[in-house]
């Protein structure tokens, strides 16, 4: 029997989750036996080759790439995960909801006091830039989501024991400091 | 401006418990409540000025900023909608030149939204400078709007005749009608103003008076139902320096208006009822508390306790009984449904914001100001003369066994004869109907938003307690009604406004819903949706208040009872749709960096 097959990305999020998935330790070696990588920073894979059995996100949706990365995960992946705050709730970035955008790209590039530079008042506007929504979603308003992972980040061991409840089909350990998250 | 804020706060003994009249005064006074004022109050009152200032907040009627020479505040409930709000509301911002929320260039007109004012009978309608206007049509509005840039004062503004019966009244003279269309014990004419004080209670003890509340059965008329008798009797038993009695007429539940009727038909007996309340648990203040929405009535009910103190009705020695004495006081609240409930009406009475007290302890043991009180509805009040006048005993043969006496309903929406009607407990909704005249019934509203939306499957179905409970409200919609998108969604926004914000259920879960509900109302619904949303609101027992625990039966009680209308809604063979659309989302973005949204390169 071929390996499961596992995805990761990280779309407006900080890339914490991920180095809490390093945090495995040398699990790590364990996991490289038990699952096959495919489109994820741990490989640098940036497209996906196959069909993938699961799916982690880090990160909400922020603009209009994250949406179309996160569109294409769960059009790849049968099991999406979203793992941590921002994935699950918008996280830090969302503390722009309720400010217009219009206003965050004003304080951003012309009027916030750290604009030095941009005497000129330049917007990014450039076509391959990706578009900013109208404010940051999290992941299941977007897609489909299967499973939640809180944590800021989720710790190493929550991680490693969703995964292993999932390739084994074993209810998951959820002991207290696993999820004690301060 | 200093002198007058002083003035108005020595009126009230710098006590800082009256922080609501002193609020309300200077509100009044100026139309707006001045950083000066804030710091003049929390200088006087000890407090510090955020004390001051999230009381402000709380209460819709109060305002930091000037509301207007004339501020206009027109109904928003669903009755409003129903008999031409839309149009009343384009008049007011085209004639007026600015949109609601807002106040005119030189300050002469504000316009504002605000929650069931009480006149579901009379729709569509509005509060001018604590003024009611009825039945509003565009051509009033605009003659209105007309007059006040001509220069007229606040009365020369109305041309309508009086209402009915004491709206006649020369303290009262008000266009507000009572439509009293069917009476029992205590909207009848039969009863003589001080009989029981003066005959009936000097031949009785306290106990016994609390003995004939509990045999009669009576429970609480406000809608929770907590028998009388009982509620009368642990205050009394609660040790403390003085006792309280309170009248709860803060009336907020969208539709319901009976306590208005009560107040200014049958005013005596609303306070007598207090005054036996007073003798039963041994306390000598009564305080009525008054929704600001009757602001109206305050000069004719102060007329009737001043007549009253003269009849010896109220004051020392009442009935020639040695040592019962008894006085009351009139305070308002500010705009605040949650304030009905009776712990956060006790956080306003104090001059506080109204958020709901953990129980217990419940007020009949510390209540106002921390001592022992009790808390009644205008109505339970006035029946509780009758039952002391006639005897527990003759009580019971009025309604069922659970559910005795008699229930005023305030009925409104789509029938003949809106109005009050005094029912007994057990009688039907289908004879409601035919009662008020209502024809094509799609749904009856029983008890307000917080209540039941019922079909005419269910019109067989009886008032009381153990069937359909309810304060009073009933609104009844016909088959023209688009009940998802201007009923529930309209309570489900009410809720959300009167959310005092404490927790965290009541102030997110109901905007969980509300956005869920407009999904789907858009289109974008999946039957998972309708699993969640019964699903979600199950959360909202955790609130500490009713107004919290109710606040998603809107949306509950239509999905139960009219779940095809939801049905049919849906998407097919559609399992997921967030009603996300990235083009729509990029829009404003976009714009602002000036570029074309472009989705075929990534």
């Amino acid at each position: 029997m071929s390996k499961p097959v596992l995805a990761t990305t990280s779309l407006a999020g900080c890339f914490g989750c991920h180095m809490s998935i390093l945090d495995i330790d040398e699990r790590i070696l364990q996991l490289i036996e038990l699952v096959e990588f495919n489109k994820s920073p741990v490989d640098d894979i940036k497209t996906f080759t196959k069909p993938v059995d699961i799916g982690i996100i880090e990160g909400g949706c922020c603009n209009s790439e994250n949406v179309e990365v996160l569109r294409s995960f769960r059009k790849n992946c049968k099991i999406l995960i979203s793992l941590g705050e921002c994935a699950i709730m918008g996280g830090l970035p969302a503390m722009r909801n309720g400010i217009p955008v219009e206003e965050c790209l004003h304080e951003a590039y012309i009027g916030g006091p750290t604009v030095q530079l941009n005497k000129s008042h330049i917007l990014p506007n450039d076509d391959e830039l990706p578009m900013l929504l109208d404010k940051v979603y999290p992941c299941h308003e977007i897609v489909k989501i299967d499973y939640f992972l809180p944590g800021c980040p989720p710790s190493a061991d929550l991680i490693w024991n969703a995964l292993v409840a999932l390739l084994t089909g074993d209810p998951m350990k959820l002991p207290y400091e696993v999820v004690k998250f301060d | 401006m200093k002198n007058i804020v002083k003035q108005i706060i020595e009126n009230y003994g710098t006590d800082k418990n009256r922080l609501m009249d002193i609020l309300i005064d200077i509100q009044e006074q100026f139309g707006y409540i001045s950083r000066e004022a804030i710091e003049l109050m929390a200088h006087m009152l000890g407090l510090s000025q955020v004390d001051v200032e999230q009381t402000i907040t709380f209460y819709h009627f109060f305002s930091l900023k000037p509301r207007g020479k004339y501020a206009i505040y027109l109904n928003d409930s669903v009755v409003a909608y129903m008999f031409g709000r839309q149009a009343i509301k384009e008049a007011f911002e085209k004639e007026a030149g600015v949109k609601f929320g807002q106040v005119t260039d030189d300050g002469l007109i504000g316009l504002f939204n605000t929650a069931c004012i009480g006149m579901n009978d009379q729709e569509p309608a509005a509060i001018i400078n604590n003024k009611v206007f009825t039945k509003l049509t565009p051509y009033r509005v605009r003659e209105i709007i007309r007059h006040m840039r001509e220069g007229k004062e606040l009365d020369e503004l109305s041309n309508e005749s009086h209402g009915d019966g004491k709206n006649q009244h020369h303290l009262l003279k008000t266009m507000v009608w009572s439509n009293i269309r069917r009476k029992g014990m205590i909207l009848s004419d039969d009863y003589t103003t001080g009989k029981v004080l003066n005959s009936v209670l000097p031949t009785m003890s306290p106990e016994a008076v609390i003995a004939e509340i509990k045999h009669s059965h009576i429970r609480g008329r406000g809608g929770a139902g907590f028998p009388t008798g009982f509620k009368w009797e642990f205050c009394r038993r609660a040790k403390g320096p003085k006792h309280y009695v309170i009248c709860n007429a803060d009336e907020g539940e969208p539709g319901t208006f009976k306590d208005r009727v009560i107040l200014t038909e049958k005013p005596e007996l609303v306070f007598e009822g207090m005054a036996i309340a007073g003798y039963a648990i041994g306390g000598d203040e009564g305080i009525l508390y008054l929704r600001y929405e009757y602001r109206y009535m305050k000069e004719y009910l102060e007329d009737v306790l001043q007549k009253m103190r003269n009849q010896h009705l109220l004051g020392e020695n009442i009935g020639g009984i040695e040592g019962f004495n008894f006085d009351i006081r009139i305070q308002f609240g500010a705009g605040a449904y949650v304030c009905g409930e009776e712990s956060a009406l006790l956080e306003s009475l104090e001059g506080k914001r109204g958020e709901p007290r953990d129980k217990p302890p419940f007020p009949v043991e510390k209540g106002y100001l921390n001592l022992p009180t009790i808390i009644n509805n205008v109505e339970t009040f006035a029946t509780a003369v009758r039952i002391i006048e006639n005897g527990g005993e003759w009580f019971t043969q009025f309604g069922t066994e659970d559910s005795t006496g008699t229930k005023i309903l305030s009925i409104s929406g789509d029938c003949m004869f809106p109005g009050v009607y005094e029912v007994n407990w057990g009688f039907n909704v289908e004879d409601m109907l035919n009662m008020v005249g209502a024809y094509d019934v799609q749904a009856v509203q029983v008890g307000g938003p917080s209540g039941t939306l019922i079909g005419p499957d269910e019109f067989y179905r009886t008032l009381g307690y153990s069937d359909l409970s309810t304060g009073g409200s009933m609104i009844i919609f016909g088959k023209q009604r688009n009940l998802l998108k201007d009923v529930v969604l309209n309570f489900m926004e009410f809720f959300i406004d009167e959310s005092c914000g404490s927790c965290s259920t009541c102030r997110n879960m109901p905007q969980v819903m509300r956005n869920k509900l407009v999904k789907i109302l858009n289109g974008n619904g999946v039957k998972s949706d309708l699993a969640e949303l019964k699903e979600w609101s199950k959360i909202l027992i955790a609130s500490r208040c009713g107004l919290g625990q109710t606040a998603g039966n809107p949306i509950v009680s239509s999905l139960k009872n009219f779940r095809h209308l939801y049905e049919v809604l849906l998407q097919k063979d559609v399992e997921f749709d967030q009603g996300f659309n990235l083009e729509a989302s990029v829009q404003d973005s976009c714009k602002f960096v000036g570029r074309v949204p472009n989705f075929n390169h990534h």
